[in-house]
């Protein structure tokens, strides 16, 4: 990858990121917490696409962008008031935004058709900026929010003020910060941009420079006075700063003829003593100086772009950001699976070296002993650690959801409302990636087929406005979320019908209410007669439950008529490490996940019971579970075992379903890493992944959820509605 | 195999010949990743008689098949002089038990002649060509058909 490549990604990834903040913050302000922080870091984010993008000539991103940061601009001067209209538009264009930074990204182009309705839109809104441009004093308040840290306090309206044809003669006032070399920047280059633009004059004030003996090699001692004779607007002089900007002091004036307001102050600044110290000291002058002025065109004409100390609070809020960013690097994520991996045999060398020296049969409480144990709370710890680097919160997954939610309303005509809970609950990268599309087709199911039509609603006195929820939370050693809508439930009796007419189940079966739900993630089901353009593209619920599947997850629905639907997603927090009991089947060892054992115990004969033909239960305090037999479930032996010889592991499922796994012996407790068999082979059923043992066998990691359902197929549902599907 | 095959007819191939009962297999060489001994599989439930199991290939679990139950010859009984040969079929490591590597041969690639039409369809199935060595006869197999097909499909849906 050339250099410039690597920037360019550098620019997506941070679009990225500035395409979550702004979406946040429009989501803010449509729940009606949006302050004028809010607006300033939305504007602000969309005005950082639009320089990066211009830096790389994307010519539509810039002209998207930068019709969108001129509408934001008239919100921010509260010109244009936030309503829910407007910010309806600016979220979807948001979503334009985003897609042309997709487009942009892959090197493709989107159809003008795609921005021009927006585009007209925007344009509506700050269609009577004419208007608003006569009044002066909210341009005023607009300096206010200068100490926000943000780009450009000029808004258009004074922008296009300044542009007339005429030259005019701007004082540009700069004094670089050490930072602004740190990072690389030139100032050369900055008034060869300056000199593009016009004459330029600039005087160079050497009086900082201390003598040789203090000077600091990093340091920055220079500052320039420039005076530009150009046609261009103010605006367009502060876009060559634009990347120094919190680097250095900078001050514009106009040297417009007419307004004599303006000459003293200058005069006043270059007779100011040059002595001082630190730049915000100057800084806390600017605001002195305009207010000196009793002018207001005077005030609104000097921009400073440093924070002014009038706001601490919003400086401290400012430099308190600076700090979380600073604190964040961005590091490859190959690198970070190669940790993790790395992390993965240490666990596994880890258990070699218990069992060496288990073999090697030294006394208990040798030093070799306390060292071992020592050494595995360490891999745990940095096991941990590592696990905590790829944890992410599923927040970014949120938000792209939130979009979904609009489109999917907009298409079939239905107002949503979306509630999420829980987006810092924090998940493993991969499961994050992974779920975002089974979570989309969920979405667009809610939405399409879960709630009810406005009408309807009204009619079984509903709010006509539908609520989809989204949550996550960590429960019992996994992430759990949840979709959920407030619409009609499943219509049990249409998915029965269904069900029968495509044969997957005959009129003779007897279904639970749980079984018909399920029913839904059949292969080949679909309750939609006609194909919407939305959800049902012939992509059915059963791929989504194997997309779940197949990050180790478990989906489950639960549904009232009249209430609404739920669809739950339960998710291992690591596809990398899971705690397992290791035991032993008919000579070959297993291990089943700790989250599924709730206890284990050694049946005595009053306990165990015949059920029927062949089928064994056992009574747990009072409660009766059936017996399964791992051995001859995974086809280990022909014959079934003694429950009595062996040791019964009680299990229960995500959904409450229990069962009593029979194995012959429990050998150890331990954390195994997990190793994909689908990499070389397959998925097998009722087996969920391999690990590799001390001894550096394999050993499978039983699938409790998997093997429940077998059994529970074999023993009441219909083979054969199972046979017909397959 | 298509990614192996040449472009030009007159470039010669490299084959690893290995033998499987009494009959000789060949595969390309470059779709061979390592030749190792035999190591005891941990065997994976429900799956089709010719699947032995899988192994531990540092740290990655590869799946063992049986080649000679997978043509329909005579189940394998592995001991140690037995050899699995490490294939890379596609994204795939799969390990093949066979009796013991043979030979590395060169040859012209229209040397090969294609399966003759023998009844048993399985065989046929598996053997993408033969060709002439002396007086031998070695099967150019098919890789892409030995592992069972579910598995195959199951991982590109």
């Amino acid at each position: 990858m050339d250099s410039m490549a690597e920037i360019k990604q550098t620019f997506f990834q941070e679009c990225d990121d500035l395409l979550g903040e702004l979406e946040t913050g429009l989501i803010d302000m449509e729940g009606g917490d949006g302050d004028c922080e809010t607006v300033a870091a939305i504007f602000r984010a969309v005005h950082s696409i639009k320089g990066g993008a211009g830096a790389f000539g994307l010519d539509k991103l810039v002209a998207f962008a930068h019709i969108f940061e001129t509408t934001l601009d008239e919100v921010r001067a509260d010109r244009l008031e936030a309503t829910p209209e407007v910010l309806s538009v600016l979220l979807r264009s948001s979503d334009v935004l985003a897609d042309l930074v997709r487009a942009a990204q892959n090197d493709e182009e989107l159809g003008d058709d795609a921005t021009a309705g927006l585009v007209e839109e925007l344009s509506a809104f700050v269609g009577d900026k004419a208007g608003a441009a006569d009044e002066a004093p909210a341009g005023g308040e607009d300096i206010s929010f200068a100490p926000l840290g943000t780009a450009i306090d000029l808004d258009d309206a004074f922008g296009d003020l300044d542009d007339v044809e005429e030259n005019q003669s701007f004082t540009i006032k700069f004094r670089p910060m050490p930072e602004l070399y740190a990072n690389a920047n030139e100032t050369v280059l900055l008034f060869r941009n300056l000199a593009q633009m016009g004459d330029v004059t600039v005087a160079c004030d050497e009086s900082q420079i201390p003598t040789l003996d203090e000077i600091d090699p990093e340091g920055a001692y220079l500052a320039w006075t420039i005076i530009v004779h150009t046609s261009h607007s103010k605006d367009e002089l502060l876009e060559i700063f634009e990347f120094v900007e919190d680097d250095c002091t900078l001050e514009i004036t106009s040297e417009e003829p007419s307004d004599d307001a303006d000459e003293p102050e200058l005069a006043d600044d270059e007779a100011l003593p040059v002595e001082e110290e630190s730049p915000p000291a100057k800084a806390d002058r600017a605001p002195d100086e305009a207010a000196s002025g009793d002018d207001v065109a005077s005030e609104d004409n000097v921009v400073s772009l440093v924070e002014k100390k009038e706001k601490p609070a919003a400086k401290e809020q400012a430099s308190k950001e600076k700090d979380t960013s600073d604190a964040t690097i961005r590091v490859n994520l190959g690198r970070i699976d190669r940790l993790v991996n790395l992390v993965g045999e240490l666990v596994i060398n880890q258990a070699m070296l218990t069992q060496g020296v288990i073999d090697a049969g030294l006394e208990r409480g040798d030093s070799v002993e306390a060292g071992l144990e020592e050494l595995k709370q360490l891999t745990r710890e940095i096991q941990d650690s590592v696990m905590a680097i790829r944890a992410q919160p599923v927040k970014a997954l949120f938000q792209r959801m939130s979009r979904i939610v609009r489109e999917a309303a907009r298409a079939t005509e239905k107002s949503v409302h979306l509630v999420m809970e829980g987006e810092m609950t924090e998940v493993d990268k991969t499961v994050v990636e992974r779920l975002a599309d089974p979570l989309t087709h969920m979405i667009r199911n809610a939405v399409d087929h879960g709630l009810e039509k406005a009408e309807t609603r009204i009619a079984n006195g509903k709010p006509a406005e539908g609520t989809v929820s989204l949550t996550a939370a960590h429960r019992s050693g996994r992430v759990v979320i949840e979709v959920s809508d407030d619409g009609a439930g499943i219509n049990r009796e249409r998915v029965r019908n269904i069900a029968i007419e495509k044969g997957l189940i005959s009129e003779e079966d007897k279904l639970s209410d749980s079984d018909i739900d399920n029913l839904l993630f059949m292969p080949g089901f679909s309750t939609v007669e006609k194909v919407s353009n939305l959800s049902g593209r012939g992509v059915g619920m059963d791929v989504v439950k194997r997309a779940i599947q197949a990050v180790g997850g478990r989906i489950m629905i639960s549904s009232q008529p009249g209430k609404g639907s739920t669809f739950s997603i339960s998710l291992p927090l690591t596809l990398a490490i899971l705690d397992g009991m290791v035991v032993e089947v008919a000579d070959q060892t297993l291990v089943v996940p700790l989250t599924a054992i709730v206890e284990t115990l050694k049946p005595t004969p009053s306990d165990t019971h015949e059920l029927g033909a062949g089928s064994k239960v056992i009574s747990i305090r009072g409660e009766f579970i059936p017996v399964i037999d791992a051995g001859l479930t995974m086809g280990y032996r022909a014959e079934p075992a003694d429950p009595l010889t062996g040791v019964v592991l009680s299990v229960e499922t995500e959904d409450g379903a229990r069962a009593a796994v029979i194995v012959d012996t429990i050998q150890d407790q331990r954390q195994v890493v997990i190793k994909s068999l689908e990499e070389n082979y397959g998925h097998v059923d009722s087996v969920a992944a391999a690990t590799i043992l001390g001894d550096g066998r394999i050993a499978l990691i039983l699938d409790v959820d998997a093997i429940i359902a077998r059994e529970g197929e074999a023993l009441s549902f219909h083979e054969n509605s199972l046979a017909a599907t397959g | 195999m298509s990614e192996t095959e040449t472009k030009n007819h007159d470039e010669a191939l490299e084959l690893v010949a290995f033998c499987v009962g009494d009959q000789e297999y060949c595969v390309h060489i470059m779709s061979v990743r390592e030749i190792r001994g035999w190591t005891k599989e941990t065997s994976l439930p429900l799956t089709p008689p010719f699947v032995r199991g899988v192994i531990n290939l540092r740290g990655s679990v590869v799946p063992v098949i049986d080649l000679a139950s997978r043509l329909g010859l005579e189940q394998t009984k592995p001991s140690a002089r037995h050899v699995i040969i490490i294939m890379q079929i596609g994204e795939q490591a799969v390990g093949l038990v066979v009796d013991a590597v043979s030979d590395i041969l060169t040859i012209l690639k229209e040397k090969i002649q294609p399966t003759p039409d023998v009844s048993s369809e399985a065989a046929r199935g598996f053997v993408e060509g033969v060709l002439a060595m002396e007086e031998r006869m070695i099967n150019l197999l098919d890789l892409s058909t030995v592992l069972p097909r579910d598995t195959i499909e199951g991982i590109a849906a």
